[in-house]
């Protein structure tokens, strides 16, 4: 599904956050990004959402080089990856409804089967109820399942996710990573690049270890069979 | 293309489900079922209409919830606008104006002086049948020499002529269409071709420089009217180079979820579109307040001259054309601005 093929990030100011990274997601895995701070998860991230370039290589995702994505066409790619990122969160002057529908509205779909996807969505991420509130109104592991929302409501065959646990307790944070699981089980490609390693070696994914820009290790948890 | 892939190699790799942990909402219906994927996705029409409809009256909603800058935009779109159109109003009303003085242009023709009363009263006959001529009034010598000796004050000085030196004159005035200094010029041209004419004569001084005059005029306002619409691009513009700044956030986000420049660009547009058609009406109160102010004193004046004239403020075609006009002026100032900031916001 992803594949990094010898990919260099050298940022304007002349930092390489990746060096020549090779590397390979198997389509319908979930798998798990970690590191040290600064080893270029973010930046691997970016790179698949096409909100940075490579320095040189090719990323190819399902087979497509987003070298060759012009700049017109990125809404198109970025349509079919949903992407959940700390920082890109939610528009607090609309309500989780409008929120959640925003993919939906932007891709045009009718006004009925935007109704029934939002709310299908919103059940996945137990927040059926809350349609109508703002999210300054929810609590912070609340937000971040709205943001889950937005970013499956149009059915991505791929999900990526940055710290989506970042600042929630260990027991939010459990369930964040098996609303993940859920997604996954039904198909969806699924990269979270997390710090939580404690979290993950009780998981049963493959995890990609970065090194400053490099790849480190890949394989699963000690503690989880294969 | 991904869709169908994924969901293949999906199906390859699915391990079965860990024991349900999640509880689900009582009342759950749909589920969702992934990747169902079709792209690339192009709206229908209907949708797509009624996504513009929808965004027309978000922004519009947008406007009305800070509706003292909102008003504060508009007011100086207004007042920009109100000028230009104002005096073109005027100009109108000048030419209307103008029109209703059609004695003062008229046409003498002088006749020779063997030219007999009869021969003369048959000429006017047969000028009144002309379609470019609307009435034709003989004065003989004889009514001449009275009217001369009347109003000249030199009666004694007439008296001691053997000879009436006057001439017949016939006064033709042309109808209202024929009035343009090129329209009169090609009637004068006939007239003195006339047999029994000695001299046509048109009282062309003054239409031809008020006809200069109102060029002028109208090239004046034309040359303002450019300088305010640049003004209210500006304006427009600016505003909305503040509001794509207030949104840099929603921006950024909508970009991230797929949002085409198109669809980013659309509510500032309209945004855009509603500040000039806004602008435009407040435009139009103002211009017709004015002309309803001023209407009573020049009718009092008008009077005076024993005219009817009355001021017209601006018609239905002007109306319309006026809010046409601030809606484009709007939706352009907004494309500028948005056009030369929006691809400076970028997620990051
Ligand atoms: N926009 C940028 N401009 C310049 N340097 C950058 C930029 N973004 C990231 N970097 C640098 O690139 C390196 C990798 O950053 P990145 O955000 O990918 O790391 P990370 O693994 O996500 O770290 P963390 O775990 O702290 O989030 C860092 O040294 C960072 O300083
Ligand atoms: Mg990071």
């Amino acid at each position: 599904m992803i594949r990094f093929d010898n990919v260099s990030k050298r940022y304007p100011g002349g930092h390489e956050a990746l060096r020549g990274l090779s590397l390979h997601v198997p389509a319908g895995q979930l798998t798990f990004l970690t590191g040290h701070s600064g080893a270029g998860k973010s930046t691997l991230l970016k790179l698949i959402s096409l909100i940075e370039r490579p320095t040189s290589g090719n990323i190819l995702i399902d087979g497509q080089n987003l070298n060759r994505v012009s700049r017109r066409q990125i809404p198109f790619v970025r349509r079919k990856v949903g992407i959940i990122f700390q920082n890109h969160q939610l528009l607090f002057d609309r309500t989780v409804f409008d929120n959640v529908a925003l993919p939906l509205i932007i891709a045009g779909h009718d006004h009925r089967e935007i109704g029934r996807r939002v709310r299908a969505a919103l059940d996945k991420v137990g927040l059926l109820e809350h349609e109508r509130a703002y999210p300054i109104t929810l609590s912070g592991g609340e937000q971040q399942r709205v943001g889950i929302a937005r970013a499956v409501v149009n059915r991505p065959p791929l999900l990526l996710a940055d710290e989506p646990t970042g600042n929630l307790d260990p027991e939010l944070s459990r369930e964040i990573m098996h609303l993940f699981e859920q997604f996954n089980q039904v198909g969806v490609t699924v990269l979270i690049a997390t710090h939580d390693i404690d979290l993950i070696s009780r998981l049963n994914h493959p995890i990609l270890i970065l090194k400053a820009g490099r790849l480190q290790a890949a394989g699963y948890a000690r503690g989880a069979a294969p | 293309m991904i869709g169908r892939r994924s969901r293949k190699r999906g199906a390859a790799v699915r391990r079965p489900p860990p024991p349900p942990r999640q509880r689900r909402p009582r009342g759950a219906r749909a589920r969702l079922t992934w990747p169902r994927l079709r792209w690339p996705q192009l709206a229908s029409p209907r949708v797509y209409a009624a996504r513009h409809l929808q965004v027309l009256i978000e922004s519009l909603g947008r406007l009305a919830r800070q509706p003292v800058a909102s008003l504060m935009t508009a007011a100086v779109i207004g007042i920009a606008l109100a000028l230009p159109s104002g005096l073109l109003t005027l100009l109108d009303n000048l030419q209307r104006l103008s029109l209703s003085w059609e004695g003062t242009a008229s046409i003498s023709v002088f006749l020779h002086d063997e030219v007999t009363g009869d021969r003369a009263r048959k000429l006017a006959e047969e000028l009144r049948s002309w379609p470019e001529i609307s009435t034709v009034n003989y004065i003989s010598r004889d009514e001449a020499l009275a009217e001369f000796r009347q109003h000249s004050g030199f009666g004694e000085v007439l008296d001691a002529l053997e000879t009436n030196p006057l001439p017949g004159v016939l006064v033709v005035e042309p109808t209202r269409q024929d009035l343009t200094p090129a329209g009169a010029e090609v009637l004068l041209e006939r007239l003195q071709a006339l047999e029994g004419a000695d001299l046509a004569q048109l009282d062309l001084q003054w239409v031809q420089r008020f006809a200069a005059l109102m060029e002028i005029g109208r090239r004046g306002v034309l040359v303002v009217g450019a300088l305010l619409a640049l003004a209210v691009l500006l304006i427009v513009g600016n505003t909305i180079r503040l509001d794509i700044q207030n949104r840099r956030e929603e921006i950024e986000v909508t970009k991230l979820i797929g949002g085409t420049d198109a669809f980013i660009r659309r509510p500032f547009l309209y945004t855009g579109f509603w500040y000039g058609l806004g602008g435009a009406l407040l435009a139009w109160v103002l211009v017709q307040l004015a002309f309803l102010l001023l209407r009573g004193p020049v009718a009092h004046l008008a009077g005076l001259y024993d005219s009817s004239f009355l001021l017209q403020p601006l018609g239905l075609l002007d109306s319309l054309t006026l809010l046409l006009a601030g809606a484009l002026l709007g939706w352009l100032g907004s494309g500028l601005a948005v056009s030369r900031h929006l691809r400076d916001i970028e997620p990051s």
